[in-house]
């Protein structure tokens, strides 16, 4: 299977996505450049870190409306599992994929260190591979990661099961503590609707060798691997 | 038309003028003046450090390009390079922390890129002044955050460095910034224009009228009107600097470049004139076809400008639209704004008309060339002078007293977790940092080849204030030391010099013997220097910064997971320490902390045991004989033992060392033994079945080695000469360490 990684002009973790893919995880991985409209028959799509168009406006909000977001979009219409990591995660929320929106942390700093995630929901073809509550050690490395949305999107969040990964203590509880940037019901990743699109701050694709100081984040690239095989995501580009 | 105050503004002394005048025939215009300041002021000619610097060991078989390019490169193997390093942005980072300190970061990333080399990690080695001053705390935070704005953006890991804080930096902070490259042994790329008639290219953000003098404003001392030097200072970019990053590397694929260079300091001056120069060749070029920001610049500010991401490319004739090509798919222009020459000649024209002409050859080597007077500074014999039995009174004597002396050392900015700083820099995009910071030297590993690079960054003012030369042949020391420690053996060394104003002699005795102290540790230590840069009038208001040689080293790791970090790995390993104590207080931060005094000779160094010592402990991790090791400096061997201990789940040790006489008072011969800093020692840990390997090879090699305890426990406990001196919870002495530097800002973060 085929891992399509899109690259917009100040993506830089593009490289570290397509290495895990590729290199770690052993499948077919392409660089899908913004201004082409093809998706190169990826199965799975991701939208990587970076600082695409050098977040000047806000976070994401130019990178929306490159080419590629066509193509994106349809393909997650179609059902096609999308992920979104880090700067990815805010594409996806100012293309409307995924409600919400980003604020500065409320350390008012760049935090990059390791944090817990829980897992919430299985039924996501990033997660499928993951236990139930599971947490997971990621890195996270941004500015502005401190979710926002009205109570009432939280609420249809919560109702909907769409929180799908959580800050945590290392066992597993929500504190405020555990906490790294004030997210609202500390949401560190969330899925449409449909399930098939995800987007989360921490970045699964830096801890996928025990060498880098946590491996933890192979269960999400293995998660979308078994989605695939299993026949449960059959939507192509 | 140029009389002494146009000289005088433009960092020109009057013999100065004479020359140019000379060279030239006839007397400059406006254009040519300006041209010719920046060229030969101190930031871009060297002509204070140039004559000692040629004394510098370059050479050797390891290296692939030593000074005078854009940066240095050495062999790692597998037909690699590592391209590399260091370079100051001071001044800059004064006046606006933020941006000084961001542009600083895009400055080095261009000199790595430029030859070719992916950039793939970033250092810095900061200084400043006290933290419990508000506007240190202030410089602190925009520079912080200006490294962490460029260097996050472009995607650029930032994998480790160093901070120390004295009142001397307060009006002079110092922020230096390394850069690490890898490229294809053979495809390195250089800074020269060559080929009649070839193409000069323009590539980048546009020109505006941002950093017109910077080079000259980096010449010069501060005083109170510094703070309106503001315009000189330029705005970064780093998406655009990404975009030419990626961009760049892409036109160096294909063969149709011949070089290339970026416009840092001088900008396009510079960069028009040395490529030139290196090539032996002259460049024309027409500034109307410039893109520029603003309106009606003049060839003067064009010339000048320091706009940031801006990059000269010479192009082979023939090949403009398949580089062109690529520069329009990262939506970048490139603009064909001269050509090659062949008569030597920068020539300067505007809508065809030329608007200045001088010979490359004035510009740079025949740039002046000082033999400055030196003259060993007064303050020397008063502060070499150290009485020990002076300081008992202010000892206490007994029980477990010294762990609270080691709490408050923990607790110091100077040797407390620098978390607060790195947290905010990304050190692990791209995916390579095996080694994260804060845990001894910075180390990426190479996915193509399964080695790795260990890098270092270190420098000691204190210890150049007292001995200049001493005090760089010891920042040549601990920066391979640190490097060696994890695991990696060192391979060449880049420097950046920032001292004070030149034309003082004492201050030049400073460089000058700084100079030979790194000429000699590099050469006994067979690291090279491949490059680096010279910071001079580091001064506000007369008074001079501690003489600070900042050196940086580059080794390589055959192995990438055999890297050794500081921490203990396991309890009941055991504890060895190679090398040998003295008790050597003079410099130390204990001497500074604890007694509020700058004195004595710094520790003795034999740069021979030094060599054995590293290569003894490459050896210990190549063979995985050793599970951790932390070299001893700032707080002794205490302070190393407590940092082992650390980040480790609170694994203690109990060690039991000698006493020391160094003095009358038994209280001082302690804290001798704990605090003091004797080079050339390293703590290291093994397991148990491995120490007597880990001794007999420490014997055969001649390093003294000596096993001062095992791992285990809660505590951190040592006995000096039997009696118990120290015994802190981990716990305890973590939770200080932890907090010395954030709790500064704590009070102003939510």
């Amino acid at each position: 299977m085929t891992f399509g990684i899109v690259v917009f002009p100040g993506s830089n973790c593009d490289h570290d996505a397509y290495h895990a893919a590729k290199h770690v995880l052993g499948q077919d991985a392409e660089f899908i450049w913004h201004k082409d409209e093809d998706l190169k028959g990826a199965d799975v799509l991701i939208l990587p870190g970076g600082f695409s168009y050098g977040d000047y406006l806000r976070t994401g909000a130019i990178a929306r409306f490159s080419p590629i977001m066509h193509a994106v979009r349809a393909f997650a219409g179609r059902g096609g599992p999308v992920l979104g990591i880090c700067n990815g995660f805010q594409i996806l929320l100012e293309a409307g994929l995924i409600p919400g929106a980003m604020l500065r942390n409320r350390s008012v700093k760049f935090q990059c260190e390791h944090v817990h995630v829980r897992v919430e929901q299985l039924d996501t073809p990033f997660t499928a591979a993951c236990r139930s509550g599971q947490v997971l050690r990621l890195p996270i490395a941004h500015g502005e990661g401190n979710y926002f949305a009205p109570p009432d999107v939280i609420a249809r969040l919560e109702t909907n099961r769409q929180i799908v990964f959580r800050y945590t203590n290392a066992e597993g509880q929500v504190t405020d503590e555990a906490n790294p940037n004030g997210s609202a019901a500390a949401i560190a990743g969330l899925c449409n609707e449909a399930r098939n699109v995800v987007g989360l701050m921490p970045h699964p694709e830096r801890a996928c060798e025990s060498a880098l100081g946590s491996a933890d984040g192979l269960r999400v690239f293995e998660s979308a691997v078994e989605s695939i095989k299993s026949g449960a995501l059959v939507a192509r580009a | 038309m140029i009389d002494s105050k146009v000289l005088e503004r433009h960092g020109l002394k009057p013999d100065e003028y004479d020359r140019i005048v000379a060279f030239m025939g006839r007397e400059p215009n406006l254009t040519e003046l300006g041209i010719f300041s920046v060229m030969w002021s101190e930031h871009c000619s060297y002509k204070s450090s140039r004559v000692h610097l040629k004394t510098l060991p370059t050479g050797g078989p390891q290296v692939l390009q030593g000074p005078g390019e854009n940066a240095g490169a050495v062999d790692i193997g597998d037909g690699l390079a590592a391209v590399f390093k260091i370079e100051s942005h001071n001044h800059p980072s004064f006046i606006e922390p933020y941006q000084g300190a961001a542009t600083g970061v895009g400055g080095i990333i261009r000199d790595i890129f430029t030859m070719g080399a992916r950039p793939i990690a970033l250092l810095n080695s900061l200084r400043f002044g006290s933290l419990d001053d508000a506007g240190t705390r202030r410089i602190l935070e925009g520079v912080v955050a200006g490294i962490a704005g460029y260097g996050n953006s472009i995607g650029i890991p930032t994998v480790g460095g160093e901070i120390a804080f004295e009142p001397c930096y307060a009006g002079n902070p110092l922020v230096n910034v390394f850069c690490l490259g890898i490229a294809k042994a053979t495809d390195i790329i250089k800074g020269v224009a060559s080929g009649v008639g070839n193409a000069v290219y323009y590539v980048g953000a546009k020109t505006g009228r941002d950093g017109i003098h910077g080079a000259t404003m980096a010449s010069a001392e501060f005083d109170d009107k510094s703070a309106e030097k503001r315009p000189a200072v330029q705005v970064g970019d780093p998406f655009m600097e990404k975009l030419l990053l990626e961009a760049c590397l892409e036109v160096m694929k294909t063969d149709a470049l011949i070089g290339i260079q970026d416009m840092g300091a001088a900008g396009l001056t510079c960069s028009t004139t040395e490529m030139g120069s290196r090539g032996g060749a002259g460049v024309e070029i027409d500034v109307s076809l410039v893109p520029q920001r603003e309106t009606g610049m003049t060839p003067y500010e064009i010339m000048l400008s320091e706009s940031q991401e801006r990059m000269l490319l010479v192009v082979k004739r023939g090949r403009e639209a398949e580089v062109e090509r690529i520069f329009d798919k990262w939506d970048l222009h490139a603009s064909h704004i001269g050509e090659v020459t062949a008569d030597g000649m920068l020539r300067v024209k505007e809508r065809g008309a030329v608007v200045a002409e001088i010979p490359n050859g004035a510009l740079t080597d025949e740039a002046p060339l000082y033999h400055r007077p030196m003259a060993t500074p007064e303050y020397l014999a008063d502060v070499r002078k150290l009485d020990l039995d002076e300081l008992a009174a202010a000892t206490p004597e007994t029980g477990t007293s010294a762990g609270g002396t080691l709490l408050a050392l923990l607790g110091s900015p100077a040797i407390g977790s620098k978390r607060w700083v790195y947290r905010q820099y990304d050190h692990m995009v791209r995916t390579n940092t095996v080694n994260l910071p804060g845990m001894g030297a910075g180390v990426v590993r190479i996915k193509e080849t399964g080695r790795a690079l260990a890098m270092s960054v270190d420098g000691n003012g204190r210890y150049c204030y007292l001995d200049p030369r001493h005090g760089a042949m010891l920042a040549v020391a601990e920066a391979a030391r640190n490097v060696a420690c994890a695991g990696a053996k060192p391979l060449a060394a880049t420097n950046c010099l920032n001292f004070g104003n030149p034309e003082r002699p004492a201050i030049m005795w400073q460089l000058a013997q700084a100079i030979e102290g790194i000429g000699e540790a590099c050469r006994a230590l067979d690291t090279p220097i491949t490059g680096g840069n010279v910071s001079l009038y580091n001064e506000t208001d007369g008074r001079a910064i501690y003489p600070t040689p900042v050196i940086g080293i580059v080794g390589v790791l055959e192995h990438a997971d055999r890297v050794v970090t500081r921490r203990f790995q396991a309890a009941d390993d055991v504890i060895v320490l190679l090398g040998e104590g003295r008790g050597e207080l003079g410099g130390s931060e204990y001497l500074k902390m604890v007694h509020g005094i700058v004195r004595g000779v710094p520790p003795a160094l034999d740069l021979a045991a030094e060599r054995a010592l590293q290569t003894l402990l490459v050896e210990l991790a190549a063979e995985r004989l050793m599970r951790s090791a932390h070299d001893c400096s700032d707080g002794g061997l205490a302070v190393t033992l407590a940092e082992c201990c650390f980040d480790t789940d609170g694994i203690g040790a109990d060690v039991a060392i000698d006493r020391l006489a160094v003095a009358r008072a038994e209280s001082v011969n302690r804290a001798a033994a704990l605090f003091g800093e004797s080079a050339s020692r390293v703590v290291v840990s093994a397991a148990p079945e491995a120490v007597s390997e880990v001794v007999r090879r420490a014997s055969a090699a001649g390093v003294p080695s000596r096993i001062i305890g095992r791992t285990g426990g809660r505590s951190l406990r040592i006995a000096v000469g039997g009696d118990i001196a120290v015994d802190v919870t981990v716990a305890d002495a973590e939770r200080a360490w932890a907090d010395a530097v954030q709790r500064y800002f704590a009070k102003r973060v939510a």
